[in-house]
């Protein structure tokens, strides 16, 4: 960079002094290191095409299956990621000014813009965690097993679960006595188990409740696997014909016929393989994110020490910002290929 | 343990105040870029659907933004573009040498391996 002047001739090249490249050893190597992992990541994502190209229309869209945001719920497709894109470009931005304040010398400027880095750092990690935990979890509809075997998504705002009111009495509940806890995740748990019945939740103690909810509104089916009536690729139903399909799958007393989330079995967003790559590949550079945090953290230690200070250049700092850029290089193609396209 | 027969690389990057400036408003000019090429993305992606006509040219505009993107970081937040030429060409040129060659063979053999499938009725 700025300052050197050494004239290269062949003498001084291969006199064993200077180094063609003109760049320190550590330096030279952890570019190595990104070249090899810069492979490994473009991998993965050439094996995400791959599927994803095989599969064709099968396939989520990203803007359908991320729209939510934390507290206001859902229907802002990718705001989400784009906000935690921005935050990590924002602290690939810190860490190149701590390098910059590094070639002045600038201890208290490295620190600064060091701990503003691993601020950053720390919130993509902990935004990727919701973003799992959201995904694990799933929608409130699900995806559903249609009447001809055919598989749809469901987008729309679900009404609201009121109460359950027990109309046949159990081992541990009265009849009229009125259930209000818990209320999602068991009517959640009773449909996957196919224990919905016209409109009724049987629990295992053998009580019947009747459900009390609040209509859904703007339903919308989308089918993802055909079946001997729908098809791929087909308009999505929606209205009364969409509540209509949804609600008798849903209240048919059959279990498998609707998945909740996701996990390494079954997704309700797509192909398996969906959910397999979405956890391999976001976890794998949430991984590296996370290393990168730790390893800012060592080095922060180092520069508060005045160790670099004292070794007369802040080098290190330099190579660990090449591995923190690199973190959010990959994110800007796992963006791209993952959530928009 | 200091040797005089070997350049210390590490310190020849030092730079004053000026030129600090200087590169300073270089980064702030990289960041707004950026950021304004992932809120036009953004909004790309969530007003065109897919299965419109216009998606093959988004989705081609996607990955030559993406591209501009991963060349600003690279060049200026790397200093990749402030190396020797010899650095530059040793990192970049194998990597894009591999990586168009992987992005042929996995896309070309997708729409085999997708046709041969439906072909036997999968």
């Amino acid at each position: 960079m700025a300052g050197h002047t050494t004239q290269l001739d062949a003498k001084t090249l291969w006199g064993g002094k200077e180094s063609p490249f003109q760049t320190s050893y550590g330096k030279l190597m952890m570019w190595f290191f990104l070249v090899s992992d810069a492979l490994t990541f473009s991998g993965l994502l050439i094996a995400y095409g791959f599927t994803r190209h095989d599969a064709q229309d099968a396939w989520p869209i990203g803007e359908e299956t991320f729209n939510s945001m934390p507290f206001l719920g859902h229907g802002y497709p990718l705001l989400y990621v784009a906000l935690m894109t921005f935050i990590l470009i924002v602290s690939s931005v810190t860490m190149v000014l701590a390098v910059e304040a590094g070639h002045r010398m600038d201890r208290k400027g490295v620190t600064n813009w060091m701990i503003a880095t691993i601020i950053g750092g720390f919130f993509f990690v902990g935004s990727q965690a919701w973003e799992w935990s959201h995904f694990i979890h799933g929608s409130e509809f699900g995806k559903i097993e249609l009447a001809d075997g055919s598989q749809a998504i469901v987008k729309g705002h679900f009404g609201e679960i009121k109460n359950f009111t027990v109309i046949e009495a159990g081992k541990h509940h009265k009849v009229g006595e009125v259930m209000k806890e818990d209320l999602m995740h068991e009517f959640q748990h009773a449909a996957e188990k196919g224990h919905l019945e016209g409109g009724n939740i049987h629990f295992a103690d053998g009580t019947v409740a009747k459900i009390n909810k609040a209509k859904d509104h703007e339903m919308k089916l989308i089918i993802k696997k055909s079946g001997s009536k729908h098809e791929i690729g087909s308009t999505p139903i929606t209205g009364a014909a969409a509540e209509k399909m949804y609600y008798e799958a849903l209240y048919s007393g059959e279990a498998n016929r609707v998945v909740y989330g996701a996990n390494m079995k079954q997704n309700e967003y797509g192909p398996q393989q969906y959910a397999q790559f979405f956890f391999f590949i976001t976890g794998f550079h949430g991984f590296h994110v996370f290393s990168g945090v730790m390893i800012n953290i060592i080095i922060l230690i180092g520069v508060l020490g005045g160790t670099y200070h004292k070794r007369g250049h802040y080098e290190m700092v330099e190579k660990t910002g090449l591995y923190w850029h690199f973190v959010d290089l990959v994110w800007v193609f796992v963006f791209t290929f993952f959530y928009l396209i | 343990m200091e040797r005089d027969d070997l350049i210390e690389y590490s310190l020849h990057n030092h730079h004053d105040e000026a030129t600090g400036k200087s590169i300073r408003k270089k980064i702030v000019q990289v960041t707004v870029l950026l950021t304004i090429i992932t809120t036009v993305e953004v909004f790309l992606g969530a007003l065109i659907k897919q299965s419109s006509d216009a998606w093959a040219y988004v989705k081609w505009s996607f990955i030559i933004m993406t591209l501009v993107k991963a060349a600003y970081i690279v060049m200026v937040f790397m200093h990749l573009g402030d190396e020797k030429k010899a650095l530059r060409n040793v990192i970049l040129i194998p990597y894009a040498i591999f990586i168009a060659y992987l992005i042929f063979i996995g896309l070309w053999e997708a729409t085999e391996v997708s046709s041969a499938l439906r072909s036997f009725g999968f």
